[in-house]
């Protein structure tokens, strides 16, 4: 499915990096211990700026819902109408929540509560990886 | 260049207390262009040209006059696509101003309002409206005149057609999320919550639309007054399912306009005052990229706590019950969270299914909101105005009009600006007030 290609800027480049690297890594306050996604200038826990560090997380997650997008705004995944878009929390971190197409599930067949697992995705325009989540067969 | 309006006029914390202006800031005219789908190109239906009509309507309306305006809130965001790249037009609309959405410097000028000594911008019309009472009962100014423009240039809107995205997009798009889809996932989780199904909102949509049409202002009854039945909902294509066609507000181009006074003053002015009793800010309530129906309920549970205890009033007080519904799921959060009529979570669609009409004992949503009329949000404060007044025509619900709730929220519920409106500037009822000398 041809994604637009994120563009990195300081606050998101490390996280788009190492998704080239193909690991997945989440922003945590290293002062309250606190994980935040997207990734924020300050935390959203204790305010703090100083202490965002970025940490790796395990590439499995469960689907929390879905809907499945008819009308997308997005010209390049128009032509794969109708899609799935799943929200993926991750296993260890169920707070945190992650978008995915389910490459492979049929559109409208999603497992809400079922395991998924990380891989990466190439998007044409600038070759940048993104995650992506596959439903555990 | 008139500025955005400071963050703090907005009352959002919880625990404020009751409201410092509670029954000393008014509602004193109100003023609305006609409404089309689009844009049609013609400089005497643009959005400027209507701005100018809802404007002078709302001063008619009250019985007062330019001269008697002392500050305006207005936004240059109309909503819709912008007019650019194609050509402007000789002045007044040589720029976006006044085609896409107008400010409130572009309406100082072409009214030629001489006594503006307080100006700001901000969003949308909820918060517009919070605004300008804060101001008012702050002393800023003692005549606001509130001027929302929404806009609706031929063809679609919000297209997003780079392969690169960049800023807050880039944690969204690359998956195309964004507003229904969050909405398809809470309600998805709500169905399953609560043993649900999509259907059960039809009756809301039959309903809301069949209020639009007695509503005179509005876009439904103005160009399209047909009735929308529940094969006709049920049936209508899915944009992002759950979410059909008929869930959604359709854009149109439309103005409202207001007359915000001191309650002092709008007891001198043409028309009945309905007052302000509070109003609050309520900011989504989000702990990652997509809000959970856990926190989309207390998120809702927040804003009723702060509207209705800094109004100083319980939900078995307010008549007329008006939340946003820019996409028709919206309703059934607030509508659970406040408790209107005694719904409790998991029982709106049970609620819409019995007697909502205005002439019925539920009329939930008098206005029609913006699905009965138009995406320009500015009906649930109209009829609320004007059902607090006795002037809402068909509309007008059968039981007694004397406290009202308007809302808007946002890509999530609850996330928006919300007032209580009251025909008393006290919440004493009817029977143990009196102190409105055109009552």
């Amino acid at each position: 499915m041809p994604k637009p290609s994120p563009v990195p800027d300081a606050l998101s480049k490390p996280f788009w990096d190492a998704c080239n690297e193909e690991r997945l890594v989440m922003q945590t306050c290293a002062q309250c211990d606190w994980m935040q996604y997207p990734p924020r200038e300050k935390c959203t826990k204790c305010g703090s700026a100083d202490h965002l560090e970025w940490h790796p997380v395990s590439g499995r997650g469960r689907i929390s819902g879905y809907c499945v997008q008819h009308d997308s705004r997005i010209a390049s995944l128009k032509e794969d109408q109708p899609f799935n878009l799943a929200i993926v929390e991750l296993e260890d971190h169920p707070e945190i929540k992650m978008f995915s197409h389910l490459p492979g599930t049929p559109v409208g067949k999603v497992p809400v509560g079922g395991r998924v697992h990380l891989e990466f995705e190439v998007t044409p325009a600038t070759g940048q990886k993104v995650p992506e989540w596959r439903v555990v067969q | 260049m008139t500025q955005n309006a400071p963050h703090a006029l907005l009352r959002e914390k919880e625990g404020l207390g009751i409201w410092e202006h509670r029954g000393k800031v008014a509602i004193a005219g109100i003023g609305h262009s006609p409404a089309d789908r689009r844009w049609d190109g013609n400089l005497e239906t643009s959005l400027g040209a209507y701005a100018l009509i809802a404007a002078q309507r709302a001063l008619d309306d009250a019985g007062i006059t330019a001269d008697d305006v002392d500050g305006i809130v207005a936004s240059p965001n109309g909503m819709g696509a912008p007019w650019a790249p194609r050509e402007y037009f000789a002045q007044p609309y040589d720029s976006e101003d006044g085609l896409s959405g107008v400010s409130a410097d572009w309406i100082i000028k072409q009214m030629g309002l001489k006594h503006i000594k307080y100006a700001v911008h901000h969003n949308d019309i909820n918060p517009m409206m919070a605004v300008a009472a804060q101001s008012v009962g702050d002393g800023l100014a003692h005549t606001i005149l509130v001027v929302r423009a929404v806009g609706n240039m031929p063809g679609r809107y919000a297209q997003k057609r780079a392969n690169t995205v960049s800023g807050p997009s880039q944690w969204t798009d690359v998956w195309g999320f964004w507003g229904m889809a969050q909405q398809g996932y809470t309600f998805n989780q709500y169905c399953t919550r609560y043993g649900r199904s999509l259907d059960g909102m039809a009756p809301l949509a039959v309903n809301l639309r069949r209020n639009g049409l007695m509503f005179p202002e509005g876009y439904y009854a103005q160009k399209k007054a047909e009735p929308l039945t529940a094969e006709e909902y049920l049936n209508s294509p899915w944009v992002n399912e759950p979410i059909r066609m008929h869930d959604c507000d359709i854009p149109i181009q439309a103005v409202a306009a207001y007359v915000v006074t001191t309650a002092e003053r709008a007891r001198d002015m043409k028309q009945k005052p309905v007052y302000f009793l509070n109003h609050c800010f309520q900011g989504g309530m989000i702990r990652s990229s997509a809000q959970t129906l856990d926190e989309c309920e207390a998120s809702c549970d927040q804003l009723v706590r702060k509207l209705l205890g800094g109004a100083g009033i319980t939900i078995e007080e307010v008549d007329v019950f008006n939340p946003y519904d820019g996409f028709i799921t919206f309703v059934q959060y607030y509508l659970e969270a406040f408790g209107w009529h005694g719904v409790k979570r998991g029982e709106a669609h049970d609620f819409y299914g019995e007697d909502i009409r205005v002439e019925g004992p539920h009329p939930l949503m008098s206005s029609g909101g913006n699905l009965g009329n138009g995406r320009s949000r500015c009906w649930h404060w109209t009829d609320s105005v004007q059902q607090l007044q006795g002037r809402a025509g068909a509309r007008q619900i059968r039981d007694k009009a004397e406290i009202a709730v308007v809302g808007l929220g946002g890509v999530m519920a609850a996330a928006g600006s919300w007032a209580v409106l009251s025909n008393r500037p006290d919440n004493e009822r009817s029977g143990t007030a009196g102190t409105d000398s055109k009552d």
